[in-house]
């Protein structure tokens, strides 16, 4: 019974592709219009040196706009919990920033940031930042009153009720913004690469779809999510690292 | 140090808890504070911490008013409050890491915990021991503090009987040894007999005290505690008018 529960996610993938790719070759589909699984797996498998090249561009930009955005979104999210002042005024500020579409904003930090990396990383940090922001402050009001009370009344300071109750609890919260984060940073990073460069997945993938190429499109999908996982993974590690009640589960 | 508290009054919006409340509380002395559920005790507690403000009167030290939370205090609340991800040993030497302490603190921890019942909890998570082992764990913590008046909030209400002697004969010793001065709310009235100097009955809420006992005893046994039966009678007499 068990095993069953843990292979349907799996047998229900395999059948949907089986599907696909029955319909593709029943209805001998064009690869222009839409590349089989097994098509878009070899192509995988042939195009994997250049793609692995434009990855790691991808990858060094996705990963430096999430260190931004933790670096920054930590002391973001401390001021906000720390001043209910400073939160009244940038949090509005804050959600404006998610309401513009990316599309749009990309092209802007390509004006005025030029072609290299950085407005891809900006990109990128416009899309990590908030959910990280938003995560971390959350959880660090989170804790119960009683558990603050108990430190001062043993003589912290407001650094170790930072140190002490606020921070370790936040980390769970800020875990799941973390996970949201992830998975944006790589698509943030193809959005902006999308818009205008010369390497990085965002770039082959245009020029793949200019030229309907629709299996290199797909391949290069299929790194786009498996990259997205990966940095998912990241996150769980990070989570394993951070909470020791986790460690001592497994 | 001596501890005194003219004319508290406290209220949760119009519900008065704490009228007009004054006692003192001579250095050394150990105090214990019985009543009905409800009538405030904890908040008393917490009035004298200085986690709540009084909104009249005053709590003092020494003749100087306190303001805000003190150190001359050493807290033990109704709940456990041990934090979930820190391991009891952790949880235990709090008090010394936050005041840079933390490798003595858990030397002196370690020799406590099989005293206390806690050997081999030294790396388990709050949540992997029972409810009574966590009070014991926040007791430790409490008792590790440096503190000059400690305030304990039931803190062995959640233990068996036997466990519950142990933690009272070890209070007794801590207390003869260090001289430091103790209040300590409880349901128990033979708890409160058998370590006190002086039982503070607490009314309803907003009645204040309203009878205050003296135990004179110096020598105290087990043995004389069970003899107390008349003194057990009258306070049991005396809560019960007041839950009518
Ligand atoms: N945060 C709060 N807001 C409003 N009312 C409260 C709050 N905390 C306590 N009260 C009320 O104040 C009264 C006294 O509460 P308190 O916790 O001091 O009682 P207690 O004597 O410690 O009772 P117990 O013996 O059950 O612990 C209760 O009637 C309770 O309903
Ligand atoms: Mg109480």
């Amino acid at each position: 019974m068990k095993n069953i529960t843990r292979a349907a996610p799996l047998l229900v993938i395999l059948i949907l592709l089986g599907i696909w790719e029955l319909t593709v070759r029943v209805g001998q589909i064009p690869l222009y219009v839409l590349p089989s699984p097994s098509a878009t797996v070899f192509t995988l498998a042939e195009e994997f040196p250049t793609l692995l090249r434009h990855t790691g561009i991808t990858v060094l930009e996705a990963l430096t706009g999430m260190g931004i955005s933790f670096a920054v979104g930590i002391i973001i999210g401390i001021l906000i919990d720390a001043m209910p002042t400073f939160k009244r005024c940038i949090y509005p500020i804050l959600v404006v920033t998610q309401t513009v579409p990316v599309i749009v904003l990309a092209p802007i930090f390509i004006i005025y940031m030029g072609f290299g990396y950085a407005p891809k990383i900006l990109t990128v940090v416009l899309m990590c930042f908030f959910p990280i922001v938003v995560s971390f402050s959350d959880g660090l009001g989170q804790m119960d009153e009683g558990y603050l009370n108990l430190i001062r009344t043993y003589g912290g300071s407001r650094f170790h009720l930072y140190r002490i109750v606020k921070i370790p609890s936040a980390m769970i919260s800020l875990l799941s913004g973390l996970k949201v984060a992830a998975t944006y940073s790589i698509s943030g990073a193809v959005v902006g690469e999308w818009i205008a460069s010369q390497s990085g997945l965002g770039y082959y993938l245009i020029r793949a779809k200019n030229g309907y190429m629709l299996d290199k499109v797909f391949a290069c999908v299929v790194m786009i999510i498996l990259l997205s996982l990966l940095m998912n993974g990241l996150v769980k590690l990070f989570g394993w690292a951070v909470l020791p009640m986790k460690r001592r589960r497994k | 140090m001596k501890l005194s508290v003219n004319n508290l009054y406290f209220s949760y919006g119009d519900q008065c808890i704490l009228n007009d409340l004054a006692f003192e509380a001579g250095e050394g002395e150990f105090i214990s504070i019985l009543g009905p559920s409800g009538c405030g005790k904890s908040t008393l507690l917490n009035l004298l911490a200085g986690i709540l403000k009084p909104q009249r009167g005053q709590v003092r030290i020494d003749g100087k008013e306190t303001k805000g939370i003190n150190s001359c205090f050493a807290y033990m609340p109704q709940n456990d409050l041990l934090l979930p991800w820190r391991t009891i040993l952790d949880n235990v030497c709090l008090y010394g890491e936050i005041h840079r302490r933390k490798e003595q603190m858990k030397e002196k921890a370690r020799a406590q915990m099989a005293r206390f019942g806690l050997q081999g909890c030294e790396d388990k998570y709050p949540d992997e021991l029972s409810g009574g082992m966590r009070q014991r764990a926040a007791f430790l913590r409490t008792a590790l503090c440096e503190a000059e008046i400690y305030l304990l909030d039931e803190p062995f209400g959640a233990l068996d009987v036997i466990t519950r002697s142990t933690m009272q004969d070890w209070l007794r010793e801590l207390y003869s040894n260090w001289s430091r001065t103790i209040l300590l709310v409880t349901h128990d009235t033979d708890e409160a007999i058998y370590l006190s100097d002086r039982i503070l009955i607490l009314g309803k809420p907003g009645e204040g005290i309203r009878r205050e006992i003296q135990v004179k005893e110096k020598n105290r046994t087990r043995e004389w505690l069970y003899e107390q039966g008349k003194l057990r009678a009258e306070i049991y007499r005396l809560i019960q008018e007041e839950t009518k």
